[in-house]
């Protein structure tokens, strides 16, 4: 594969000095997702459905969830109004990213019967190019954090790679933090930082209505070509600070990750884990909502004639109980391995997979928990009263 | 009989014992032998000796009605085979037969137990040996029980 | 633009061109590539996915020679839907291999030391790769030991190889098994007995060891306190997989995937994992 035509996916946490700041306003935002469009882009963006603000493609700025705000709590998820007209004035919802980049269903191939055999066809899809309108920046880590975890093994998704390889990412600077956001915790946000093609942070006041316009890329600029802007002033760029400076200062929740790996490691027999387990549905809500869970399964089917098979990848979580299952039953039974597992997985393990947490503080398993756990509560309970009886992993993944 | 002692001091069962308990033990033991099939002992016969293997297997044997006989254990080369002479009610619990030819030294239990009731440091010392087998042998069979290679399906 | 990476979820069509029932529940599988191209080259200890059409994908361990590589040879148990559906496939049908996946015995990276080998039931499946590997390179070694512990006698896997090996001068092989009726004349008993008083020496041993979970822990428990250092204790783990790639999820066990940093793990990397219940 030519590493020249590999976009490089920077999941570094250095702010990347951006190729140029400009302004566009407001009225003029439609003229972005045309320009998009043009380039026959599917733009995908927040809009509201169901009482939710969710992703789904948006053709115009009407369609975003103009004037709306989220309240957001454990088990909780309000949509109010704002009395203005913000175009961003809200955080995550029950959608994220991996919804489109890793789809909840894909068919992998197709076999087809051949006298006493069979032949595999391979399902060769065109894939849309598409633009992710208002990724926040925990999502944007997220999505860092699914390319380590998809592309950068030692054997890559290639559905996921022509995904990715298409994106056009449009990102957004979080002007409120959310009832359940901790990315100030997990040094995710809210902040923009990492490849991005534009990011946004939008002003809004008396007088003004803005987006401060951050271009990432070569082909943000050229983009940004079609949109009618000019270029952004000391002032706009100090306003741009001090909003996310304002914002990191309003996290609904915050998560301690000195040791935290450690803390987990030496806690697996921590009675809080019992505790959570005699609350816990195992209904694999949080999984669905995480940015980052990855964890799918396979399934073979035919048809009923038996001439058609195949393999169709659907998500899958780690709280099933089948997910576990070997000859003679699951390995992981009862609730408390099943979330112990998730929740050590995400704040810890994943740590010496693939190099940083799993968890990236966007508050989604908080929020559309159906008995409203915690995981900032929980892992708050855990270094409350560690115990260090059972031993520490002493694990190096030799490779 | 003086030519069983060395047998008896170097067995790793006596390691560690006094040579003048070596001495006085070596006074209840005899040499055996069982042919293949012979019956060593049965179960619910008097358990008056135990024997130190010293070539051969012999195996430990059940019998349930309606069941072939199943052997639940083999006691093999430098194994110890018997300590139901140690505990009331003196019986046997298992029937146990040489599965090939088998040569053991036989110790007279109902001489020791006199002697161990006489000098109870001698008792101390057998039964630390003993439990130190059944131990063992507790530990084995727990593991049979767990079945490990039936899987359910 | 367009990936042009490799779709590693396609698996390849082999024919079968034996099937031998071993025991009651295991069967062998010899696999020859439908296409006629060479088999993938792999080491003893890995697996494959194997897909029977329209039912279902499981990693089964690769239990023939690694040097012999006109066919591949699986062993598995009959115990879920696609083992089932596997054990009923004739001569000529075909089924899809995706692999070799895994690490592998570190066979040849121990020269020169005593090789133990303790299977416990199926896990002298892929342990019998290990052992022809070692038998064509025996030079290489010091003593050779196996300890094999089966359920009972009819459960006794590979009896023709055990009988071959048996046979040799240089290679001393002991099997017992949990039960038996009066017509057995071997050893009865679990297979950590056989471990204290078996030839070889502990200072200089490699052990390898394959079986259910718990016969392993109470393996390497008994191999230590015969004087074997953990780090020459080497297990194989199994897990549920669904992609063998690292990419599913499933076969996580704490930190590592059993499919890409194991199956094969030297005790001293799980062996705080093993002690914890259903991690």
């Amino acid at each position: 594969m030519p590493e020249n035509n590999h976009r490089k996916h920077k999941t570094s946490r250095a702010a990347t000095r951006p190729k140029a700041v400009f302004v566009v306003e407001a009225d003029h935002f439609q003229q972005l997702i045309d320009a998009l469009r043009a380039r026959a882009y599917q733009v995908i963006g927040p809009t509201v459905r169901d009482n939710a603000i969710v992703y789904d493609e948006v053709t115009s700025v009407a369609d975003l969830p103009i004037g709306y705000t989220d309240e957001q709590e454990k088990g909780t998820y309000r949509l109010q109004q704002r009395g203005d007209r913000a175009l961003f004035g809200y955080t995550v919802g029950p959608h994220s990213w991996k919804k489109l980049l890793y789809p909840p269903v894909l068919r992998l191939w197709q076999a087809v019967r051949n006298g006493n055999g069979f032949k595999i066809v391979p399902d060769q899809q065109k894939m849309p190019k598409l633009a992710f309108l208002g990724v926040r920046a925990c999502e944007l880590n997220a999505i860092a954090i699914q390319d380590r975890v998809l592309l950068e093994g030692a054997y890559a998704d290639p559905n996921y790679k022509q995904r990715r390889d298409n994106l056009f990412i449009v990102a957004v600077n979080c002007a409120q933090a959310g009832g359940t956001c901790f990315c100030a915790s997990m040094n995710t946000g809210p902040r923009v930082s990492g490849a991005y093609d534009l990011a946004l942070t939008e002003i809004l006041d008396a007088e003004t209505h803005l987006l401060v316009v951050e271009v990432g890329t070569a082909l943000g600029l050229k983009v940004m070509e079609d949109v009618q802007h000019r270029e952004a002033t000391e002032a706009d760029k100090e306003a741009v600070e001090r909003i996310v400076a304002e914002t990191a200062q309003h996290m609904g929740r915050t998560l301690d990750t000195t040791d935290l790996k450690d803390l987990l490691y030496q806690n697996t027999e921590h009675p809080r884990w019992e505790e959570v387990a005699s609350r816990c549905l195992t209904c694999a809500n949080c999984t669905m909502v995480c940015p980052t869970c990855f964890c799918m399964t396979v399934e073979d089917v035919t048809d009923l004639t038996g001439e058609h098979a195949e393999r169709v990848r659907k998500w899958d979580s780690c709280f099933t109980l089948d997910f576990s299952y070997i000859a003679g039953g699951s390995v992981r039974s009862s609730a408390k391995a099943r979330y112990r597992q998730w929740m050590t997985h995400k704040l810890a393990t994943w740590v010496d997979q693939f190099g940083s947490f799993g968890c990236v503080g966007c508050g989604r398993c908080i929020t559309w928990c159906p008995v409203g756990i915690d995981i900032t509560e929980e892992a708050r309970a855990i270094r409350e009263s560690s115990t260090t009886t059972s031993p520490t992993h002493k694990l190096v993944i030799e490779k | 009989m003086h030519t069983l002692e060395p047998l008896l001091a170097e067995h790793p069962f006596f390691q560690g014992l006094d040579s003048r308990y070596i001495q006085l033990i070596t006074g209840c033991a005899s040499n055996v032998r069982f042919d293949t099939g012979q019956y060593i002992f049965h179960e619910g016969e008097e358990a008056n000796e135990f024997y130190i293997i010293r070539h051969g297997k012999v195996a430990l044997e059940t019998l349930a009605p309606g069941h072939k006989p199943i052997t639940i254990q083999t006691i093999e080369e430098g194994d110890v085979l018997g300590w139901s002479w140690l505990f009331p009610p003196y019986r046997w619990h298992f029937n146990a037969y040489a599965v090939e030819l088998t040569r053991a030294i036989a110790l007279d239990g109902k001489c020791l137990r006199t002697k161990c009731e006489e000098d109870h440091d001698l008792g101390y010392e057998f039964l630390k040996r003993f439990a130190n087998v059944v131990e063992q042998r507790l530990q084995a069979t727990r593991l049979q029980l767990l079945d490990v290679y039936n899987v359910r399906t | 633009m367009a990936a042009n990476l490799p779709n590693p979820m396609l698996p390849q069509p082999y024919r079968v061109q034996k099937m031998r029932r071993e025991t009651p529940d295991t069967f062998t599988l010899e696999l020859t590539p439908v296409n006629g191209s060479g088999i993938p080259p792999f080491a003893a200890g890995q697996f494959n996915m194997l897909y029977v059409y329209g039912v279902g994908e499981v990693p089964i361990s690769i239990s023939g020679d690694p040097d012999k590589r006109n066919c591949l040879v699986h062993t598995t148990r009959a115990v879920g839907t696609v083992t089932k559906a596997m054990r009923e496939l004739k001569i000529h049908d075909v089924l899809g291999v995706r692999g070799p996946y895994g690490t592998h015995w570190p066979v040849m990276e121990v020269a020169g030391s005593d090789v133990v080998i303790v299977a416990g039931g199926i896990g002298l499946a892929p342990l019998r790769s290990a052992m022809y590997q070692i038998l064509a390179h025996r030079e290489k070694f010091g003593r050779v030991v196996l300890l094999y512990g089966a359920r009972t006698p009819s459960d006794i896997l590979f009896r023709r190889d055990l009988e071959q090996w048996r046979a040799h001068f240089d290679l001393e092989v002991y099997v017992t098994v949990d039960r038996a009726t009066g017509s057995w004349r071997g050893s009865v008993g679990f297979v950590t007995q056989l471990i204290p008083k078996a030839p070889f020496d502990p200072l200089n041993t490699v052990a390898l060891v394959c079986g259910p979970e718990t016969m392993m822990r109470f393996t390497a428990l008994a191999l230590e306190k015969r004087g074997v250092k953990p780090d020459s204790i080497i297990l194989s783990m199994e897990r549920n997989m669904k992609c063998a790639i690292g990419l599913c999820g499933h076969c996580q066990f704490g930190p590592v995937f059993v499919c890409k940093d194991g199956p094969v793990f030297p005790y001293t990397h799980i062996r705080d994992l093993l002690a914890k219940w259903e991690i």
